[in-house]
C-alpha cells in the first residue's frame, strides 16, 4: 500500500479574498494585509512604522497614535476594556519616547448594553488617564443595532510630547545591542483566554495591563540611549522581535531560560498548546541598548514594584537578513518565527 | 514548573545525549509516532544533541494531518449549512479542504466554533435545540474517549441534535503500514505516550516481535525524547526488539481501562483512510450500532465519496518518514504556513510546519541524521 502512494495535496488557499480573524493576529497575514490595502494606498506620510509616528509640528516634536479596542469579555482580572483603551494607546506613545498628553475616546456602542456597564467603563477609562496624568479632550458616539457589536468598543487617538533627541525605532538597532523585557510575558493574553473559556486555575491569572510611560521616562532621565523600543501587545514578544530583527536587518538571539514568564501562565500555555513567546501583553515593553548600558537600563527597568520581573534576554548580532532565534533550555537553537495568523488550540 | 522543568532541564539533556553517543557504534533510524513528539524535537532542537549517525523521522501521528481530504470536504460542506453549528478543535480549522477551510467559510458566515472538550458541544446543542451541532471527531486513541464520553452523553440525555463527523485512527496499524512497505527505513519506534496512557502497551509486543523492532514508549519533553532515543538506541545496539516505556509517570503496561471501555462500547475498529497514506484495513474508529443515529455522515446523507488528491507536495512520504519536509522543493517556496499545501504545514503538529517554523535557513543544527535545508 504504501509503496504504491503518491500524495497528493488539495488545491492551495492562495489569497483570502474576505478578511480573516487571522488578519487581525499580529503576524503575517496581518503585515501582508497592512502593506497591500493600507500602506500602498494610505501610507503617503512618510514617517517610520512604528507604534506611534513622531511628527514636527511647528519646532515641536509630536507623537500621535490610534488604537481601537474590542477585547472580549469586556471585563477581565486585572482590567477591563475602559483601562485598556487608555493603557494600549499611552504605551504605543510611550514606544517613540513621549510623554502622553491628550487622549480622544471614540465609543461605538450596541443597542441594549447596561448603562451601569458604560459608566463602569468609563469610570476605569478615567482612572486609568488619571493614573498616567493623560487628559481625555474630545469623543464621539455611536450606536449600532443589537447583535452587531459586542456590548462596547471604545477607540482612542492620543498625542504626546517627544522632548529627547534620540532617534528610538528599529532603524537605531545595531549588532552588539543588548534586548531587554520589563517584566514576565504573556500574562494579559492568558488571562483574557482563561476568563473567556472558562478555564480555572489554582491562582487567577491577572492581566499585565498598566500604563509603561513612568519605566520609559526612568530610562530617559537616566540618559540612556534607547535605541529601539516596542510594546509586546498582539503577536506577543515573538512578533515584536521579528519586525525588529527585520527592520534592522539583524540577527535577534534570545536565551530561552533568561525570558521571564510566570508558572500559571507557563501552565495555560502548555493546556492550550500555546507558546507563551506568542501570547500579548498589555504592559510589556521590549528596549534595546547597547551592552554598556544594559546593566544601567536593567537596573532603572527594576526599580519599581511593575519591573522587578525586568530581564536581559538576548543580544543583537549581525546578519544578512533580519531573524529572530533562540538558545533553548537543552543547549541548542531554534527559529523563533513571526506567526502566520493566529495560535490556534491543539487537538492533543 | 512540577513535570515540566525537570524534563526541560540542560544537565539532565545533555548526560543523556552523552550517554546515547557512548552506546551509538553504527547507523540507526527511528521514527518518533506523535507529532508532538516531532514538535517538540525540532522545537527544542534535540536532534541536534544527537551523534550523526543516529536519524530520527518524524511519523504519521498527527491527527490533522492524516484526516483525508474528504472528510474536511465534509466537515467544510457541513459547516456551510445555515441550520448547523460547526464544532471543531482548534487546529482543524486551518486545513484546507479542496476548495477552502473551515476559517473561510467562518468568515463567509458560517457557525464555525473552536472547543475545547467534546462534551461541551453537546451542550451547546442543548442550549440551541433548533441548529443541528455537529463535532469533528479526529485523533487517535488519546481524543477517542473524551469523545465517545460526549456521545455518551448526548444518547443518555436523547441529545437528538447533536452528531459527530468521526475520523478516528489507531496508531498500531499504521506502524505495520509503514514497517510493511517496500521503502521503509524505520528500525525502531519511539511510540507515542499518551496514546499508550489510553491503550496501554499490550499491542505493540506482536510488532515488535513479528518486525524486529524495539518499541520504546516515549513521553514529549526533551528529556523524555532522549530517554526514548537512548533505550531504543541500547536495544538495537545489543540486538534486542522490545517494548519498554519510558514514560512510566504517564503510561501503565494495561493503560486505563475505563477509558478503553468507554471506547469499546461506542466505538467499533473499522477501516480508515489516512491522507497521505491510504486506506488501511482495521484503522480507524466508527461509532457502534447503537450510537450510529449520532453519526453525522449518515444523518446529512454524506456516506462515502473519495476524493482524488492532485499529486503537488510529497506529504504521504513525509507522513512515512521517507521524506524529509526540506527535502520537498515546494517547502518553504510554494508552501508556507500562511499558503499551505498539505496538512503537515498546517497543524503545529505537522513535522512541516515544524520545521519551517524552527529550522529555516541560517540556524546551525549540528547532528542532524538527515538532510537540512
Amino acid at each position: 500500500m504504501a509503496d504504491e502512494f503518491a500524495m497528493s495535496c488539495p488545491t492551495p488557499l492562495n489569497a483570502h479574498d474576505r478578511v480573516m480573524m487571522a488578519h487581525g493576529g499580529g503576524g503575517v497575514l496581518m503585515h501582508r494585509l497592512i502593506e497591500d490595502v493600507f500602506l500602498s494606498r494610505l501610507g503617503g506620510g512618510g514617517a517610520e512604522q512604528h507604534d506611534s509616528a513622531v511628527l514636527d509640528v511647528a519646532g515641536v516634536r509630536l507623537a500621535f497614535t490610534t488604537d481601537s479596542f474590542v477585547v472580549k469579555p469586556i471585563f477581565f482580572p486585572g482590567g477591563d476594556i475602559g483601562s485598556l483603551a487608555v493603557h494600549g494607546t499611552v504605551n504605543d506613545l510611550a514606544m517613540s519616547g513621549a510623554k502622553p498628553l491628550y487622549l480622544s475616546a471614540g465609543f461605538v456602542l450596541e443597542e441594549g448594553f447596561a448603562i451601569s456597564e458604560l459608566e463602569r467603563v468609563t469610570a476605569s477609562m478615567s482612572a486609568a488617564a488619571e493614573a498616567v496624568g493623560v487628559k481625555i479632550v474630545t469623543g464621539d458616539t455611536k450606536v449600532v443595532d443589537r447583535g452587531k457589536g459586542d456590548g462596547v468598543y471604545i477607540n482612542t487617538a492620543g498625542i504626546g510630547l517627544v522632548e529627547h533627541d534620540l532617534k528610538i525605532g528599529a532603524k537605531s538597532v545595531e549588532p552588539g545591542d543588548v534586548v531587554l523585557v520589563n517584566g514576565d510575558i504573556g500574562r494579559h493574553g492568558m488571562a483574557i483566554m482563561a476568563k473567556r473559556e472558562g478555564l480555572a486555575f489554582e491562582t487567577t491569572i491577572e492581566s499585565d495591563s498598566a500604563p509603561v510611560w513612568d519605566a520609559v521616562s526612568r530610562l530617559l532621565d537616566a540618559g540612556i540611549a534607547v535605541h529601539c523600543l516596542r510594546d509586546l501587545t498582539r503577536g506577543g514578544l515573538a512578533s515584536a522581535l521579528n519586525e525588529v530583527a527585520d527592520a534592522a536587518g539583524v540577527h535577534i538571539e534570545l536565551e530561552e531560560r533568561d525570558v521571564p514568564v510566570r508558572n500559571d501562565v507557563r501552565s495555560g500555555c502548555e493546556l492550550l498548546g500555546f507558546d507563551p513567546l506568542y501570547v500579548a501583553c498589555e504592559g510589556r515593553f521590549m528596549v534595546v541598548v547597547s551592552a554598556g548600558e544594559a546593566d544601567q537600563a536593567l537596573s532603572v527597568l527594576r526599580g519599581d514594584d511593575d519591573g522587578s520581573g525586568a530581564a536581559i534576554i538576548g543580544a543583537v548580532r549581525e546578519a544578512s537578513r533580519g531573524m529572530v532565534t533562540m538558545r533553548t533550555s537543552i543547549g541548542s537553537s531554534r527559529v523563533v518565527d513571526m506567526l502566520s495568523g493566529e495560535q490556534l488550540p491543539r487537538i492533543c | 514548573m512540577k513535570y515540566l522543568d525537570e524534563y526541560r532541564d540542560g544537565e539532565a539533556a545533555q548526560r543523556l545525549a552523552a550517554a546515547i553517543r557512548r552506546v551509538t557504534t553504527k547507523p540507526h533510524v527511528l521514527m518518533e509516532i506523535c507529532g508532538g513528539q516531532t514538535h517538540s524535537i525540532v522545537k527544542h532542537g534535540i536532534d541536534a544533541l544527537l551523534p550523526p549517525e543516529i536519524t530520527l523521522i518524524h511519523g504519521p501521528g498527527c491527527p490533522v494531518c492524516v484526516t483525508p481530504l474528504e472528510l474536511i470536504d465534509k466537515a467544510i460542506a457541513l459547516a456551510s449549512r445555515e441550520d448547523v453549528i460547526f464544532c471543531s478543535f482548534g487546529d482543524m480549522l486551518r486545513v484546507p479542504g479542496s476548495e477552502k477551510d473551515l476559517l473561510t467559510v467562518k468568515s463567509e458566515g458560517g457557525d464555525v466554533r473552536i472547543v475545547y472538550a467534546p462534551v461541551d458541544a453537546v451542550k451547546l446543542a442543548e442550549q440551541h435545540p433548533d441548529k443541528q451541532v455537529v463535532f469533528f471527531a479526529v485523533g487517535f486513541e488519546t481524543t477517542a474517549p473524551a469523545n465517545a464520553m460526549a456521545v455518551r452523553y448526548a444518547h443518555a440525555k436523547g441529545v437528538e441534535n447533536f452528531s459527530m463527523l468521526v475520523s478516528h485512527v489507531l496508531v498500531p496499524p499504521a506502524m505495520e503500514a509503514i514497517l510493511s512497505s517496500s521503502e521503509n527505513r524505520v528500525q525502531g519506534f519511539l511510540a507515542a505516550g499518551h496514546v499508550c496512557t489510553v491503550m496501554g502497551c499490550g499491542e505493540y509486543g506482536p510488532i515488535a516481535e513479528r518486525y524486529g523492532v524495539p518499541i520504546v514508549v516515549t513521553g514529549f519533553e526533551p528529556v523524555d525524547i532522549l530517554q526514548g532515543v537512548y533505550l531504543c538506541v541500547q536495544q538495537l545496539e545489543t540486538g534486542r526488539a522490545e517494548v519498554e516505556i519510558a514514560y512510566s509517570r504517564a503510561v501503565a503496561e494495561e493503560g486505563n481501562a475505563s477509558a478503553q471501555s468507554l471506547i469499546e462500547e461506542v466505538f467499533e475498529v473499522v477501516l480508515r483512510k489516512w491522507r497521505g497514506i491510504g486506506a488501511i484495513p482495521q484503522s480507524g474508529l466508527g461509532l457502534r450500532a447503537p450510537y450510529q443515529t449520532f453519526d453525522a455522515e449518515r444523518r446529512f446523507g454524506l456516506e462515502g465519496g473519495d476524493v482524488e488528491e492532485p499529486a503537488e507536495c510529497i506529504s504521504g512520504l513525509i507522513l512515512q518518514g521517507v521524506k524529509r519536509p526540506c527535502e520537498c522543493t515546494a517547502f518553504g517556496f510554494q508552501c508556507t504556513p500562511e499558503k499551505p499545501l498539505g496538512a503537515p504545514m498546517v497543524s503545529s503538529e505537522g513535522a512541516c510546519a515544524a520545521y519551517y517554523r524552527y529550522r529555516r535557513s541560517g540556524v546551525a543544527v549540528s547532528g542532524d541524521g538527515g538532510a537540512k535545508s
